[in-house]
């Protein structure tokens, strides 16, 4: 499903990722770790087609189609999603037309006719139920207000409400409390099928608790230097990245 | 021979071809004596600034406007607020359009200011209150001295108006450049509620000049909600003069809609003579290509216990250029006021410009009064966050644009009058999108 080439990107001059290769097959959850500013962010932001960043080097295939010139909103329609680690409040947007305009839009370059208002409806509610998101909440400005577990618990329903092939969860656990946390990772676990797939950003290994990977990465300097199985991520929890550091200094 | 001394001589002969009441004669000769002496205002005046009219006034315009066409309904249609039951006042080139209108005399007068000049049971408004707004700047007294035509509403007391009243300018000149010198008069009584929306629309790639002057006069506990519509060719200028007095208790609101046309100056002046009076003066401008729009606006604060409050929104795209010049006066015995300004602009273009300049005189020592004023770009944050939801850019940008000034819509109370504004702006960005927010 997603297959990155030996990815090199930098931003204003900066290089960041040196070299990754990954590959994302339907059905997996592949968890990416690693210490603040290894390039965990960069490298969601890169694979979304956010334009500040470039690409130096490599490439990104998804669904067998280089993507690397199409445009954050092309990528969309053809289902890539990234939860932001830092959603944006857009004053004046309420979020159930946020995803309408989303929807329709998403539709619309896939030469389907707008969805009719009833079927909306009926789809925000199912999904707003599935994150136990109040409905009074679908009708304020998005994220403007919102606590750190609302917008997390946000970003889960926008997936909910595009259905990704391929989602990725940016630091999708911080700023979130225990019952926030299960609730967001049972979300994306009810959303889970064997044609989708999840890609897992994460500092911590909590949020694997809930969300099992089937493989585990570190990145560090903007490479992946170690891949493993879910173990990995514990033994990461209890060592912490300063042996890996090490090892790849070694 | 310039604009200036075709209008001036043409006054006696315009004074003419109208039955001269004395009233009005009297006020008429002083007004171009006025205008005459000070003549065009230049960028010299401070107020002037940052909006020349050199480029627009050296046009040889027709003073006298022939009615060159009349319109069918079904041409100008899309003009109206038409889903709505309503009064109307339709002027073409300057001359009533009886076949166009709606007016009424029952209980309430919607009607001709021709007629309310003329006839003598309109003579004791007129005295009281014609005239007796505006100011003697020199475009106001040039309307003054060619004021004929135009809207004149009484209400009289306790009179809720439930249909709102659209007012219609159109121009049709398509043999020459034209000039127009609407004079609408608006008496709102004591207790009484009236809704009115106004438009100039040229339908002629000619240039015209519109210099309109409005007096509203709202009473005790009257309410009085006007609605400016300014969505002209690009070849259309428009000066819009607009004075209103305000007596104890009522509440007057101003929405103006500036979509440009060629150069548009907004001269809205509130003056509040009595208690508790709330004034709101909201607007949202956006334009592009090399429109030009200024907003002057003035509220003077006289009595204790009252309000104001502006919000104007502006959005620039292109070479467009926006002025937004508000000054509020507060006098030693208005204590306890309460006046709020805001103005709020982006940028979508490094050619469009905005001049933005609060100016607070405040005389009272008891008194709450903000003013602020932003210019910045559209958040690119919030751009990359729509489109990694599939909302392609140019939807993102005017999503994110509509919001911007959406507060101000959300104080129409005329539900088509929104729908009608929201698909004009969704028409200006280039985007066919709901944005039922």
């Amino acid at each position: 499903m997603l297959k990155i080439n030996n990815l090199h990107a930098s931003v204003e001059g900066k290089s960041i990722l040196k070299g990754i290769n990954l590959e994302v097959k339907p059905g997996e959850v592949h968890a990416i770790m690693g210490p603040n500013g290894s390039g965990k962010s960069t490298l969601a932001s890169v694979v979304a087609g956010r334009e500040d960043y470039e690409v130096t080097e490599g490439n990104i295939i998804f669904e067998g189609e280089d993507i690397e010139e199409l445009a954050a909103e092309e990528r969309a329609h053809k289902g890539v999603f990234l939860s932001f680690q830092y959603p944006i409040e857009i004053p004046g947007v309420s979020v159930t037309n946020f995803m309408k305009t989303a929807i329709n839009e998403s539709r619309k370059a896939r030469g389907l006719e707008e969805m009719p208002a009833k079927d909306m409806l009926k789809l925000i509610r199912e999904k707003s139920e599935l994150l136990e998101i109040d409905r009074k909440f679908l009708s304020r400005s998005i994220n403007e207000g919102f606590s750190g577990g609302e917008k997390k618990r946000n970003e889960i329903f926008q997936m909910a409400m595009l259905e990704p092939k391929l989602a990725i969860l940016d630091e999708t656990d911080s700023g979130l409390d225990i019952d926030a946390l299960r609730i967001v990772a049972n979300g994306v676990n009810k959303l889970k099928s064997k044609d989708n797939a999840v890609v897992v950003i994460t500092h911590y290994q909590r949020l694997l608790d809930y969300i099992v990977p089937d493989f585990v990465h570190v990145l560090h300097n903007g490479k992946i230097v170690k891949s493993g199985t879910k173990e990995l991520a514990h033994e990461l929890e209890a060592k912490g990245y300063d042996w890996i550091k090490e090892e790849v200094g070694a | 021979m310039d604009l200036k001394e075709k209008l001036v001589s043409s006054f006696l002969a315009f004074e003419n071809r109208v039955d001269v009441d004395a009233y009005a004669h009297n006020l008429r000769s002083d007004a171009i004596k006025i205008f005459e002496e000070k003549g065009f205002p230049s960028k010299k005046e401070e107020a002037w600034k940052y909006t020349s009219l050199n480029s627009i006034l050296k046009e040889d315009y027709s003073v006298f406007p022939k009615q060159e066409n009349a319109l069918e309904y079904s041409q100008v249609k899309q003009y109206f607020i038409h889903d709505i039951d309503s009064y109307k006042i339709i002027f073409i080139d300057g001359k009533y359009s009886s076949h166009l209108s709606q007016t009424t005399h029952d209980g309430i007068d919607v009607c001709l200011m021709s007629a309310a000049l003329n006839k003598p049971k309109y003579q004791l408004v007129i005295e009281n209150y014609f005239n007796k707004a505006a100011g003697k700047d020199s475009l106001t007294s040039l309307n003054t001295a060619f004021s004929c035509e135009g809207a004149y509403i009484h209400i009289p007391k306790n009179k809720i108006v439930e249909k709102p009243i659209q007012i219609l300018h159109f121009s049709t000149g398509n043999e020459s450049a034209t000039m127009l010198q609407p004079r609408n008069l608006v008496v709102v009584g004591e207790n009484s509620h009236v809704q009115i929306i106004e438009r100039h629309q040229s339908l002629t790639d000619n240039p015209v000049l519109t210099n309109s002057v409005t007096e509203i006069f709202a009473n005790k506990r009257a309410i009085v909600d006007y609605y400016k519509i300014q969505n002209d060719k690009e070849n259309a200028s428009l000066i819009d003069n607009t004075f209103i007095k305000q007596k104890r208790e009522s509440l007057a609101s101003v929405h103006t809609f500036a979509f440009g046309g060629k150069l548009t100056r907004n001269n809205l002046n509130f003056y509040q003579n009595g208690e508790r009076i709330d004034s709101t003066l909201k607007g949202i401008t956006i334009i592009g290509n090399k429109q030009h729009v200024d907003h002057n606006t003035l509220v003077h604060h006289i009595e204790p216990n009252c309000e104001s409050h502006q919000d104007y929104k502006g959005i620039f795209a292109d070479r467009s250029t926006g002025v937004f010049n508000g000054k509020v006066v507060v006098e030693k015995e208005a204590q306890k006021t309460n006046a709020f300004q805001a103005n709020n602009n982006i940028l979508i273009s490094d050619k469009a410009s905005i001049n933005t300049k609060p100016q607070l005189e405040i005389f009272a020592d008891d008194v709450k009064c903000s003013h602020g004023c932003t210019i910045g770009q559209l958040d690119e944050n919030a751009m990359f966050y729509m489109r990694s939801r599939g909302i392609p850019e140019k939807e993102a940008r005017a999503l994110l644009m509509f919001a911007f000034s959406n507060n101000v819509l959300e104080s129409v109370k005329i539900p088509e009058l929104k729908q009608r504004i929201t698909k004009i702006i969704a028409n200006k960005l280039g985007v066919n999108i709901g944005f039922d927010l």
